[in-house]
């Protein structure tokens, strides 16, 4: 007897698995990737940029497009322009907690390290979107690492309607939750989620994730379905960039992402790029890092592949390469972060998950833009939108 | 005088304007100056449409200029409805740009949606102006349920690709009652002007204008670029009424029987 593969069947997980993207084909990736030639990085320049085939995406992380990042730079350029116009948009991130049960190797907030840790009550939390607000922002990001016991999904609902008259978007950067959960954050007014797979590979996941509930990789991998079956607008993902081979990651990243833009078509996703950062008592000896270099090659390839995803550069990285990434693609950027609990009101003095480096305050990050003939957009979303819960609704039950 | 009328108000420029993608509300403000627009579209979720102070609502002298908010970003029907009220109830302002794209990526129109929105907002009193695929049957669907225009796009939103969509933009034309603007995807003043050539009554520019080197002089090449296709269609109807009327040199003989 033979069975019928249908549609239905093929899952991310299997997709990764096929294409020998989750670390089971990383020989043959790595034997690919280094066999590239000119003519062939040549010849995906010459093509329609803005659209994602696999073998293209290959080509322009390869090491031999290291020698036309300036070709691809002119194209995304454009192609950013065209589909964003002269914009860019800002957010600021509001760190809860940095209580974790998680033992992620690279996290500052590993919860093995001991340092004083911080929980902003609700209370708090507004007092700090308070000053966020105040700074100009309206697109508010709340972070918080695995703490449920406090950081609770009615935790979140119910700061989110303390926060949605004064910000048109809320987002959350959070510990991985089930579709339930995250249709209820979306019914109480936060419409997006941003949730990195770390790393594809799954030798290197579990070296990096020993213990806690972020140890199962395939649970993990299956986060940001839940989040578009829910209903979520907005689909944060990314790779932890230095954890593993970043040009094999990129080819994983972009496969997840067009398998979600083609099944849940109604949630835009969105790319992040997370380079390790020094964090506290964390050893940098250990991790690929990756140079500038090599993340503009990765900025660059994926915005030629996906015309429309936007691309968010966080204040981890330098004031002087955030400058410039804002003409190659990047389309939404952090400013005046603080990534510690309580940072913003500067009441509780805790630990950073990581550094930041790009210190400017949201109005020099204007300024910036505004001197490279861009204009900062701090709303760019209405509450208005966030009405209902889709649940059940006909567009989500596709899937 | 050859004017456009929407729903009773006349205007005498056929250029609409879009104010997404411009590098600054200055910028914008002198670029919609340059098209000697009277209708500027704006997106309410890039707004805070209840302050007065906004940074894009303060750039558009609404004494000059029809302020034509647009429901951008909306998913369904419900949202697209939701956000024309409360733009109303905020500003007073009973004109609304149906949006309704639930394909975060190429922005097209949900047909479905966009009907049953339209019709709700209709009996609720809007001058629905609603942009949609060009589909001559659905723009028909919408003339019956009371909207003031039809805006098929010409191709994807900010493709620049020009008028991929003309034979059902020309059914559309032929069969219209109300005022057709073409919108969304004209990227070059000639495609302005060939859409206008065909007949259409106006047509809506963004990205082509907001995303040049000098946003205000790309303003203004639309500018002629739409008067040019006006008049040649003006032109070029005179001549056919002309044809329409002649005496029939063929059959002319039969007259004197």
């Amino acid at each position: 007897m033979t069975m019928t593969i249908t549609a239905q069947h093929i899952d991310i997980k299997k997709i990764l698995a096929d294409r020998g993207l989750d670390g089971c084909g990383r020989d043959i990736w790595t034997k690919r990737l280094g066999d590239i030639t000119p003519a062939e990085v040549e010849w995906a320049l010459s093509r329609q940029p803005g659209y994602y085939v696999l073998d293209r995406l290959l080509i322009l992380v390869s090491p031999a497009a290291e020698n036309y990042l300036e070709q691809m730079a002119q194209l995304s350029h454009q192609l950013t322009l065209q589909r964003f116009g002269k914009t860019v948009r800002l957010y600021a991130p509001l760190y809860l907690s940095n209580f974790c049960v998680n033992d992620c190797v690279y996290c500052g907030f590993n919860k093995s390290h001991d340092f004083p840790r911080i929980r902003l009550t609700i209370e708090q939390a507004v007092a700090e979107a308070d000053v966020i607000a105040k700074e100009g922002f309206k697109d508010l990001l709340l972070v918080s690492s695995e703490d449920r016991s406090f950081i609770s999904v009615d935790y979140l609902c119910e700061l989110a309607g303390k926060l949605r008259p004064k910000f048109s978007s809320l987002s959350v950067e959070i510990y991985q939750m089930n579709t339930e959960e995250y249709a209820k954050l979306f019914a109480s007014g936060i419409e997006g989620v941003t949730l990195y797979q770390e790393t594809y590979d799954r030798d290197t996941y579990s070296k990096y994730h020993p213990a806690g509930p972020k140890a199962d990789y395939d649970y993990r991998l299956s986060a940001p379905e839940s989040m578009a079956q829910a209903g979520m607008r907005e689909i944060g993902i990314g790779a932890l960039l230095g954890l593993d081979n970043w040009r094999l990651e990129t080819l994983a990243l972009a496969e997840h992402a067009h398998y979600l833009m083609k099944r849940y078509w109604q949630s835009r996703v969105s790319f992040s790029f997370p380079r390790l950062r020094p964090a506290k008592d964390v050893d940098r000896s250990q991790f690929n890092l990756l140079s500038d270099k090599n993340l503009v090659q990765m900025i660059l390839a994926l915005r030629l592949c996906f015309a429309d995803a936007g691309l968010t550069i966080s204040t981890r990285e330098p004031a002087h390469l955030r400058d410039h990434l804002v003409k190659l693609g990047i389309t939404r950027m952090s400013a005046g972060s603080k990534t510690n609990p309580g940072g913003y009101s500067g009441s509780t003095g805790s630990v950073e998950q990581f550094e930041i480096d790009d210190k400017r305050t949201p109005a020099q990050i204007a300024a910036m833009l505004k001197s490279q003939g861009l204009e900062p957009v701090w709303k760019d979303w209405d509450s208005a939108f966030s009405e209902t819960s889709p649940i059940g609704g006909p567009a989500f039950t596709r899937a | 005088m050859d004017e456009l009328i929407i729903a009773n108000r006349r205007f005498t420029s056929r250029l609409l304007i879009g104010t997404g993608k411009f590098s600054s509300s200055k910028v914008m403000a002198e670029a919609v100056e340059a098209a000697g627009a009277q209708i500027v579209t704006v997106a309410l979720r890039r707004i805070d449409i209840t302050n007065q102070n906004d940074d894009m609502l303060a750039a558009i002298d609404r004494s000059k200029y029809l302020l034509l908010p647009n429901t951008s970003g909306a998913r369904t029907a419900d949202e697209a409805v939701r956000l024309s009220r409360l733009a109303r109830a905020a500003t007073g302002i009973n004109w609304v740009k149906l949006e309704v794209t639930p394909d975060p990526y190429y922005l097209l129109p949900d047909p479905v949606e966009t009907l049953k929105a339209a019709e709700i907002l209709v009996k609720e009193g809007f001058v629905v102006l609603p942009y949609i695929n060009a589909d001559p049957i659905l723009s028909k669907k919408l003339q019956d349920v009371g909207t003031a225009t039809v805006m098929p796009l010409a191709s994807p939103i900010g493709s620049n690709q020009g008028l991929k969509t003309r034979a059902a933009i020309e059914i559309i034309i032929e069969q219209a009652n109300v005022p057709v603007v073409v919108d969304a995807g004209l990227g070059l003043p000639s495609h302005a002007a060939e859409a206008m050539e065909m007949g259409a009554d106006a047509v809506l520019v963004n990205t082509a204008i907001a995303t040049a080197a000098e946003p205000a002089k790309m303003a203004h090449a639309f500018k002629l670029a739409v008067e040019a296709g006006r008049t040649a269609f003006l032109s070029g109807a005179a001549a056919e009424s002309k044809k329409a009327n002649a005496s029939s040199p063929l059959t002319g003989f039969l007259r004197n029987e």
